[in-house]
């Protein structure tokens, strides 16, 4: 009997991995996807937290394109391993503080590992999604190779959409995948995916040319960076990250930052760390709460409760009550005029 | 047939599918999970999830901020 032979697909939710997994389907391969969770994931996070995107869909997308497909789908948690790529990566980063290529070889490295775990279970090969030219950092002529190579994935990974433009690999020099059944696209151009996906009856997929990680957007990376400067170090956990997506973000002074909740939702979700870090709240109004990361001084509290009055419902009264809560401590209550719009400095604002 | 509970409170997707999918594996065919959450997310995410590995839904009760979904684990 004919070993059949089965594939692993690197699934991000995007267009392109789901096009090269059905690509696969149609030579009538077994596939089951892989995702990895970096926590930089663009997942609809801040949909869950804020009150004005309540109704905005919450699909996850990678979830989603398994199902169209049919397959199974393993998420991984690899936010600890991940430190490690963003903090230290080989190839530098893109324009923000996106480091593709090394992050790519890594999730190829981390399917690798996937592959020899699960040989038995008759899973000799990687695909992906990814189309030569496609990205200008991660996926270039040059950098196809170096993946490979540098995953320890070599002749096992096979790009189903591009594979006509780069040279056989295992799977289609042993006959497990035709080659002449594979593609050759190449360049920026979306339209041969588009058309494809027609062909093949995808219409509700997600955006063609959308990106899936918060640490190519300008603004996260910027926030990204203030905290690491801010606390002269580049050690991050989960609640740091997740913290970057809420919020409006002020740096009044070096030592300490203001996370100033936007709507009551944002206001929930910060109670949440309200044992962790210092709080503040305008009690004589309706008004956001503030979580302070970093060291604040009993001297800036009023700054602090100044300016988080000015993003309250008595940003215009004489006078405010706001509530610090220091955990462990008992909750002192100051007295303050809301700063005036101008006294809010554009500088502060991360 | 065991029942268990996960809590996956003040988790952001997809950290409640990944603990749910997690847990699953350590059960047996037939046991039953009520998975704790406050992401609304969950509620779709966590069906697909049981839906593509081969599991079963067996409802979701809301209370207050908080989302109980129960999943019987195999078919």
């Amino acid at each position: 009997m004919t070993k059949k032979h089965k594939a692993i697909a690197l699934i991000s939710g995007g267009l392109d991995s789901l096009l090269a997994v059905r690509v696969l389907q149609e030579q009538g391969i077994e596939v089951e996807g892989i995702n990895f969770y970096t926590g930089f994931c663009v997942e609809g996070h801040t949909h869950a937290i804020r009150n004005s995107d309540k109704d905005k869909q919450k699909r996850n997308n990678a979830l989603w394109a398994a199902e169209q497909l049919g397959i199974k789908l393993h998420i991984v948690d690899v936010i600890e391993e991940y430190k490690d790529v963003l903090l230290n990566p080989k190839h530098g980063y893109g324009a923000n503080m996106n480091p593709c290529l090394d992050c790519k070889i890594f999730m190829v490295s981390k399917a690798v590992e996937w592959v020899k775990e699960h040989h038995k279970d008759g899973f000799d090969f990687i695909i992906t999604g990814e189309v030569i030219g496609q990205r200008p950092m991660s996926q270039r002529k040059e950098t196809m190779p170096i993946v490979a190579g540098e995953s320890g994935a070599d002749d096992i990974l096979l790009r189903p959409l591009c594979a006509k433009n780069l040279p056989e690999t295992k799977p289609e020099l042993e006959g497990w995948v035709d080659r002449e059944k594979l593609y050759d696209f190449h360049g920026r151009n979306r339209k041969p995916q588009m058309a494809l996906a027609k062909q093949f009856g995808f219409t509700d997929y997600a955006s063609p040319a959308g990106g899936c990680c918060f640490l190519t957007d300008k603004n996260y990376s910027d926030k990204l960076v203030d905290l690491w400067e801010g606390r002269g170090s580049r050690e991050y956990e989960m609640d740091d990250i997740m913290l970057l997506k809420v919020g409006r973000h002020l740096r009044p002074k070096p030592e300490f930052k203001m996370i100033i909740a936007r709507d009551a939702g944002e206001s929930k979700y910060l109670e949440g760390y309200r044992k962790q870090f210092v709080t503040i709240q305008v009690v004589s109004h309706n008004g956001p709460l503030s979580m302070i990361d970093g060291k604040i001084q009993a001297e800036d509290y009023e700054l602090a409760a100044g300016i988080v009055a000015r993003y309250g419902q008595g940003r215009d009264a004489e006078e405010v009550k706001v509530e610090v809560s220091v955990p462990g401590e008992e909750v002192q209550t100051i007295n303050i005029k809301p700063l005036a719009i101008e006294q809010v400095l554009e500088e502060w604002h991360v | 047939m065991s029942h268990f509970e996960l809590d996956a409170r003040r988790m952001l997707c997809p950290m409640p599918v990944i603990k749910t999918q997690n847990k699953v594996k350590e059960l047996s065919d037939g046991d039953i999970l009520a998975v704790v959450c406050t992401d609304p997310g969950a509620l779709s995410d966590i069906p697909a999830w049981a839906r593509i590995n081969g599991h079963t839904v067996l409802g979701h009760e809301e209370n207050e901020d908080e989302l109980t979904i129960t999943v019987r684990v195999g078919g």
